[in-house]
């Protein structure tokens, strides 16, 4: 179909090798483009540029650490046409990830990869959910429907926000989470309804991850919009009748207590005497993904190629 | 071929004293990878088309979305096998839930409307994946978005 030219190269391949100079690679220490080159990120008068950074790193890194969860799948799935899904839908939330990251380091003064990267495990604010290791498919798609009709529900009021970045960033990746609600809300119909084992374990994992979602629904000081819980349960409720599963009646996960009055650095509000990922509390599984995720950066911080 | 006019990506060249060119274009979805590739693709053409000065800026709002692909993006995109996609979904309110076999689209090679969906999900983020059951032919198609 592509006219060809002898002049000018159609190959991107060939443009990666030829590009030596200019770091058009796809590793880590590229110098890669901040994915919002051009755009204004002028924070607007009358939000608190501090608290819009913690806002937007907490969504980042909801995104981030659930995207790499997401990629430890790729070449361990059930069929070709998962593998592409889920591969697809990790990319999509990676690239929302680098956006938001970018808005928060915008106004902190780092790069994405420094923040990315170079953070420690209870500086990150993912909710827990995000870092939970499925033990098996089933777990894969409960999860990703938990996740997928929150954060649709959050970005849909995020893109009438009142940060033009951030709702732009949220109204680009509202189209997105509906697919990926859509193909969660799928599978966990089909095994629900499928055979008495698929079925079990459809409502094993729903068990299992039921106490992360309480964190969802946290009172967030910093946030510019909430999801309604109700709305929330009414999708959930709607695929759990179809797919033949009950709702879990267990509690939510426990938060962390820990010592109140001492203020932090940095301006925030004293630590609340309960905590979660938002604050910088996580589970065993975060430090693993961690350090794989942050070995390479770190082992060579300074590397460009 | 297709370009990124015709896919609706470019938002706008500008070319003024002082400041040189600025191509201006809008991410397709949040993580495609290709954005980073016709950034580059765009800087090198306009490099050895003789600009010296060529800067690539983002544009996010208003978002893309299928429905900014040109009749003639559609029409090259049917003419390589790829059959194009129909009109964006345009919703008041919450997405509503889609559960059970979404539609299929037309197959661009005999043109039956006898298809059905294999995969949400094919190659890229932005094709789901089809199967023709009048020509027994796979087929890709760009998802309304």
């Amino acid at each position: 179909m592509s006219t060809p030219e002898s002049d000018f190269d159609d190959n991107p391949y060939d443009l990666l090798a030829d590009d030596h100079d200019e770091g058009h690679r796809w590793a880590f220490g590229t110098g890669f483009t901040d994915p919002l080159e051009g755009v204004d990120t002028s924070v607007p008068a009358g939000l608190d540029p501090a608290a819009l950074a913690r806002y937007c790193l907490a969504l980042g890194d909801d995104a981030l650490i659930y995207s790499h969860r997401l990629q430890q799948w790729v070449a361990r799935l059930p069929e070709l046409e998962e593998e592409t899904a889920v591969a697809n839908i990790a990319l999509d939330l990676l690239g929302q990830a680098r956006m938001l990251l970018s808005r928060a380091g915008r106004i902190t003064g780092q790069t994405e990869d420094q923040l990315a990267f170079f953070r420690e495990e209870k500086e990150f604010r993912n909710v827990r959910l995000a870092e939970h290791a499925d033990r098996d498919f089933a777990e894969l798609v409960v999860r990703m429907l938990m996740f997928s009709a929150w954060r649709l529900a959050l970005f849909e009021s995020l893109s009438s926000g009142a940060d033009p970045v951030l709702a732009a960033i949220a109204a680009k990746g509202v189209n997105e989470l509906a697919y990926h609600r859509d193909y969660a809300a799928g599978w966990v119909v089909r095994l629900g309804d499928g055979t008495p084992l698929s079925h079990a374990k459809t409502q094993a994992a729903l068990d299992t991850l039921w106490p992360l979602l309480g964190e969802l629904f946290r009172p967030d000081p910093d946030a510019l919009a909430a999801v309604d819980r109700g709305e929330f349960d009414a999708v959930l409720d709607t695929v759990l009748a179809t797919a033949g599963l009950d709702r879990p009646a267990a509690a939510p996960l426990a938060p962390v207590g820990g010592r109140t009055g001492s203020a932090p650095p940095g301006g925030r509000p004293p630590a609340p005497p309960d905590r979660t990922g938002r604050d910088g509390v996580h589970t065993e599984a975060m430090g693993y993904i961690l350090a794989e995720l942050q070995s390479v950066a770190r082992a060579h911080p300074d590397a460009t190629w | 071929m297709l370009t990124i006019e015709d896919l609706g990506i470019l938002r706008g060249v500008d070319d003024s004293p002082g400041r040189g060119v600025v191509v201006t274009i809008t991410p397709t979805y949040s993580g495609c990878p290709a954005m980073r590739e016709i950034a580059a693709d765009v800087q090198a053409r306009l490099r050895r088309a003789g600009f010296q000065r060529v800067t690539v800026a983002t544009q996010l709002t208003p978002p893309w979305s299928t429905d900014w692909i040109t009749a003639e993006g559609r029409s090259k995109l049917a003419a390589a096998g790829i059959a194009p996609p129909s009109a964006a979904p345009r919703r008041a309110g919450p997405i509503p839930l889609t559960l059970g076999r979404s539609s299929s689209s037309r197959c661009p090679r005999c043109g039956s409307p006898d298809t059905r969906l294999t995969a949400q999900f094919s190659a890229t983020a932005c094709k789901s994946l089809h199967r023709c059951d009048a020509c027994g032919e796979p087929f890709e198609a760009v998802k309304a978005l």
